[in-house]
């Protein structure tokens, strides 16, 4: 009987099982996948929640509805992963494995910014990539009667790169909603050069933040938060001042993963792009957030690789080599407020182009503008999620990335 | 957009911000007419250090390393970095490397 055993129960390794049961006898191979709770959260809702668009039922359901048959479910601690004796510790319980896939993604890790873990911390200090965080955000908004509210990204690489800018451009909005825009600033503080670092998308939507007015603060790379006088500090000396700070910790990979030797200096696992192995340790993957693929971390990334990943981890099993290669294509919605989103499609080579998607030519969606129509797209994506992308079903869409319907600039 | 450049006698092709595109033609006597453009009169060893790291990692990573990973992988401080180079390390260390800026996605 051979033993495959998947760590971590989020968007990636769910697609995993629900993907791999069908092709794997169940005389011959025992799955289980194992998470430290119970939650299964739909990250890309959680956005919505400060703002009082989405509440936190929106976002929550259990894991297990969407672990298939014929695969077992522990709920207990990751403790350790030993490659050379090819075990797992969980909650004081060895497993066994013959074959082990992490998909244990990444996680904000505010305690890495000295002054952000304090007093302050969900009082003027806060963060919305958990579901803690965005509701104490919704309610720390409820309250709110104007002033600066700074949004900072603390380190690269982060999961879900767009929803930052998605999050100021949605402040402008509710502000204005509220009637306080004119009593409110609003900054985006950023490590990168820019909003927008890619010639094209620079090009027709560095205009956004003007429009909006927000402030921007490039190459900004934070040192630490100051809460007693209110400021943000970064290297180089600037200070930031705010009264309310809306942050993105610095992301990292599981801590098992770092004492396991898999991870790279943020416990992320570095894999090769067809077989999703780590050097090394050719009956060992990564998915999902947890790898290091040098492309964005984000759902639909995971869902784009889970093909190729799927695909290529049959052939492994039998002795043959991977044949695709993933492109690292990425597709994501970009709220804009008052109803609007943008789109955009993008892999390792091609950047974000105008164009329409997914029918060349026909759409419905708009990339890089902002349209009603991407909106809703946005809105009814979480259908999509429960539905077809957890279950591990194919969406209507190519895993790689098309050119046909973009234009060149 | 790019355009063409003489550095310290190589004619390279550069991006609208100056950035060297292929890597591969990138030489030792570039760095020190680069580093001159962003400000850096003289490249010292720890200068060096960085830079040499900058191109390995991006050999083997196909990507320009972030501050916290050089930091990580060569045990230099992220404040020395900045003294380095200065206000902005992590283009300016690219850009005198010839690898590609750092990048969001979009």
């Amino acid at each position: 009987m051979k033993k495959l055993v998947v760590l971590g129960a989020g968007l990636a390794g769910t697609m995993a099982v629900n993907r791999l049961r069908p092709h794997l006898d169940s005389d011959d191979w025992d799955i289980v996948i194992v998470d430290q709770d119970e939650t299964h959260i739909y990250q890309p809702g959680l956005l919505f929640i400060p703002f009082g668009m989405y509440r936190p039922d929106d976002v929550i359901r259990r894991r297990r509805e969407f672990i298939p048959p014929g695969v077992q479910m522990i709920t207990a601690p990751i403790e350790a992963v030993d490659t050379d004796a090819q075990k797992v510790l969980v909650n004081g319980h060895t497993l066994e494995y013959d074959y082990l896939i992490v998909a244990t993604g990444t996680s904000p890790r505010p305690e890495q910014t000295p002054g952000l873990l304090g007093d302050a911390w969900r009082d003027t200090v806060h963060d919305f990539y958990t579901l803690e965080g965005a509701t104490a955000l919704a309610d720390r908004l409820d309250r709110w009667d104007g002033g600066r509210i700074v949004v900072d990204v603390m380190e690269l690489p982060f999961k879900c790169p767009v929803a930052p800018l998605e999050f100021v451009f949605l402040t402008d909005w509710w502000l204005q909603e509220r009637g306080m825009r004119d009593r409110a600033e609003v900054i985006y503080a950023t490590p990168l050069s820019g909003a927008f670092t890619k010639p094209v998308s620079s090009r027709r939507l560095g205009h956004l933040l003007d429009e909006k007015k927000i402030g921007l603060e490039a190459d900004f790379y934070t040192e630490r938060v100051d809460t007693e006088k209110n400021v943000v500090v970064s290297y180089d000396e600037r200070e930031i001042p705010y009264d309310l700070l809306v942050t993105i910790p610095v992301n990292m990979g599981a801590d098992f993963v770092k004492n396991s030797g898999l991870g790279d200096e943020l416990n992320h696992i570095v894999v090769d792009r067809r077989t999703f192995s780590p050097e090394g340790h050719p009956n060992v993957f990564a998915i999902g957030d947890a790898a290091e693929l040098g492309t964005s971390k984000a759902g639909s990334v995971a869902h784009f690789a889970s093909e190729v990943f799927t695909a290529n981890f049959l052939r492994g099993i039998r002795g043959l080599p991977p044949l695709e290669e993933f492109d690292g294509h990425a597709n994501c919605f970009i709220e804009s407020g008052f109803g609007k989103a943008m789109l955009i499609d993008f892999n390792y080579t091609t950047e974000p182009l105008p164009g329409k998607f997914p029918l060349p030519g026909i759409g419905p969606f708009t990339l890089l503008e902002e349209t009603e129509m991407n909106h809703w797209g946005k809105l009814m994506f979480r259908w999509t999620y429960w539905n077809v992308l957890l279950r591990g079903k194919d969406l209507p869409l190519p895993s790689r990335m098309l050119l046909a319907g973009k234009e060149s600039s | 957009m790019t355009s063409t450049a003489v550095i310290a006698g190589h004619e390279v092709t550069i991006d609208d911000e100056g950035f060297i595109t292929d890597p591969s033609v990138w030489t030792d006597d570039m760095a020190a007419a680069l580093a001159k453009n962003v400000g850096i009169d003289e490249l010292t060893p720890d200068h060096w250090t960085v830079i040499r790291h900058l191109r390995e990692d991006f050999a083997a990573q196909g990507e320009t390393p972030t501050l916290r990973r050089i930091t990580s992988n060569i045990g230099i401080e992220t404040k020395r970095l900045f003294e380095l180079f200065p206000k902005k390390p992590g283009k300016k260390m690219a850009y005198i490397a010839g690898v590609p800026k750092p990048r969001g996605c979009i």
